[in-house]
């Protein structure tokens, strides 16, 4: 804000035009200073706004009747939120999803923050194995999908092959469906938690755990007293990004089952599309979306919350 | 302070770092387990692309590898068979994702430089509707944008895909670029004031170059995940618009004659452009994937 006014100016004594600029400087008028950053932001809140545009729409037609079969829908108020409450197949989505969310993250946190610890101790396999850790993570969810479903494959797939398991064994069947998933989002995601962790492990102050190993404290004790409430804020990080992009999983669920067997994994976002899209009701879809973003507007705020809680705590611990 | 460090060697060492111990060879184990897990599903596809029609359904590791796969998929005849045109679909991936890349830079690097040069009033309320972006379910945007590009005429055109693909990487080009611009001290600039250049000469001569592989990483990155983005293209584009994501998941379905190793070469091809963008920004990526919030 303050960044030319002639206050500061002299604060820069061996400067030799600042005489010179004291002069110049004031001549922009505040008004178009004050002015400057509303201009810059001007396009990108075009942008903003044609994106909450249809975001707006789609909750209006969640108070509408608005399908491809109706196509002058009128007001109908709560309908389709009593509608979509009293269905069963509503909160089958609601338990796959939220079992697939926490399920999913929880795994994943652990064995990406063990796979951080791992690979920070820098021996040469894990220097190799480094390099190549993000693969997945790049591979677009829906291909990553489609490699796994043509391995999942009962007949033709390797992984029965491997593992021995005959070639009757479906891994995509309603009773694994929602396992198999889960293994599918950990394979692509997990680096994705460990290199954020990896990250914070390097950037931690090395003077408390060179005190604490002259102390004699044991490898355990160092990683739960000391590592974990500095490295808090950096899993938390990580936790709130898997959490919340788990909360609206779709793309590889969709092309390795669509959200069946049945109902097996018709998460959230996977219900609105099979609504809106394929059935082509679009307030019921609506309806979903609208529930859902009031799910993941709920959890983010209480995640961030707690995110800001330990950053200030590790901040007070590491000064 | 250094006189006092009689090991060092040992002492930069953190938990678990000790080399040559029974826990180190366990760790090690670790994380070949880990690689192994990683690794095979790309090493597989690999094989399968390379196997030929008669060995595609088999589980075994010897065959005979062609090339011939990867030529066939973006041939003509490769459209034949399999009803998938994945030379058009490479091609509109790439226009769609560096069009809105383009977009996004041009309109997100003033407002980023914005938000991080100054404190003004609305500043975080624009940052953080545009952070909500990343983390909005996607239907609840694409619905009725699936209704009024219909209506708008905009449903499969490439100018639709770009101006919705502004809800991937807008976002991630403005957060990121912000805490590039929060960390470049203000002096430099200050002093190209001093020097008498206007303020926008400061702002291109001064603090852009700086912060250019920051940009760099921003568009690259921005770049991979428009790529790697399905639904959008899926809802909202049919074959005049449609992107390498969609067309590999239609190489499965359509019933009939399956092509597995051909399905496995597309997967490869699609999937490269983005491994190879990663890794040329692998530095950078911590910061990116975190939206700044982490500075690796």
């Amino acid at each position: 804000m303050t960044t030319q006014t002639p206050k500061t100016t002299p604060t820069q004594p061996d400067r030799p035009a600042a005489p010179q600029a004291r002069r110049e400087l004031p001549t922009v008028p505040t008004w178009r200073r004050k002015l400057r950053p509303y201009l810059l932001s001007i396009p990108a809140l075009v942008i903003v706004i044609g994106i909450l545009y249809p975001f707006v729409v789609g909750a209006y037609y969640a108070f509408l009747n608005y399908a491809a079969v109706n196509p002058n829908p009128h007001f109908v108020w709560f309908d389709n939120f009593k509608s979509v409450l009293g269905d069963q197949v509503f909160w089958q989505s609601v338990k796959v999803t939220a079992i697939f969310a926490v399920a999913a993250t929880a795994v994943e946190t652990v064995l990406g923050v063990g796979l951080a610890l791992l690979l920070n101790r820098s021996s040469i396999i894990g220097k190799i194995f480094e390099k190549v850790l993000i693969l997945p993570l790049m591979i677009a969810p829906v291909i990553a999908g489609v490699i796994w479903k043509l391995m999942f494959n009962p007949q033709f797939g390797i992984l029965n092959h491997v593992l021995g398991l005959g070639n009757t064994f479906d891994w995509l069947s309603s009773s694994h469906a929602l396992f198999s998933v889960v293994l599918v989002d950990l394979w692509i995601f997990t680096p994705f938690v460990a290199i954020l962790v990896l990250a914070g492990m390097r950037s931690l102050p090395k003077e408390p755990f060179e005190a604490s190993e002259v102390d004699g404290a044991s490898w355990f004790y160092m990683f739960r007293k000391l590592m974990l409430p500095m490295l808090w804020p950096y899993i938390l990080v990580a936790v709130i990004f898997r959490f919340m992009d788990n909360l609206k999983v779709f793309d590889h669920i969709y092309v390795l089952t669509a959200g069946g067997p049945g109902v097996a994994t018709r998460t959230l976002q996977i219900g609105a599309f099979e609504d809106s899209i394929i059935n082509l009701d679009y307030s019921r879809g609506s309806t979903y979306m609208l529930l859902l973003w009031i799910i993941v507007f709920i959890t983010a705020r209480y995640l961030v919350s707690v995110l800001g809680k330990a950053q200030r705590r590790a901040a007070g611990a590491e000064s | 302070m250094a006189i006092t460090r009689f090991k060092p060697t040992r002492s930069e060492l953190l938990p678990g770092q000790r080399r040559l111990s029974p826990g180190s060879v366990t760790a090690d184990l670790g994380l070949i387990i880990w690689f192994v897990f990683s690794l095979f599903p790309i090493a597989w596809m690999v094989i399968l692309a390379l196997k030929n029609a008669q060995e595609q359904t088999t589980t075994y590791f010897q065959f005979s590898p062609t090339w011939s796969n990867f030529a066939t998929v973006v041939s003509d005849k490769g459209t034949q068979m399999t009803s998938v045109d994945f030379k058009a679909a490479l091609l509109t991936s790439l226009l769609n994702c560096g069009g809105a890349v383009i977009v996004s830079l041009v309109i997100g690097i003033p407002a980023a430089y914005a938000a991080g040069r100054w404190k003004y009033k609305g500043s975080s309320d624009l940052m953080f509707q545009m952070l909500s972006f990343r983390f909005a379910p996607e239907l609840m945007v694409i619905v009725p944008l699936f209704v009024i590009y219909n209506q708008i005429g905009l449903f499969d055109t490439k100018v639709g895909m770009i101006w919705v693909l502004q809800l991937v990487t807008m976002p991630l080009v403005v957060w990121i670029l912000r805490s590039y611009f929060e960390d470049l001290p203000e002096d430099l600039e200050q002093a190209a004031l001093l020097d008498g250049y206007t303020r926008t000469r400061a702002f291109v001569m001064v603090a852009l170059p700086i912060v250019r592989p920051g940009i760099a990483a921003a568009a690259l990155l921005a770049f991979i995940f428009a790529w790697n983005n399905y639904v959008f293209p899926l809802i909202l584009a049919d074959s005049n618009a449609g992107t390498v994501t969609v067309a590999i998941t239609k190489f499965l379905g359509g019933g009939g004659q399956a092509y597995y190793n051909l399905t496995a070469a597309a997967a490869i091809i699609a999937a490269l452009p983005p491994l190879i963008l990663a890794l040329t920004i692998q530095r950078y990526l911590v910061r990116g994937l975190s939206f700044g919030a982490v500075k690796a």
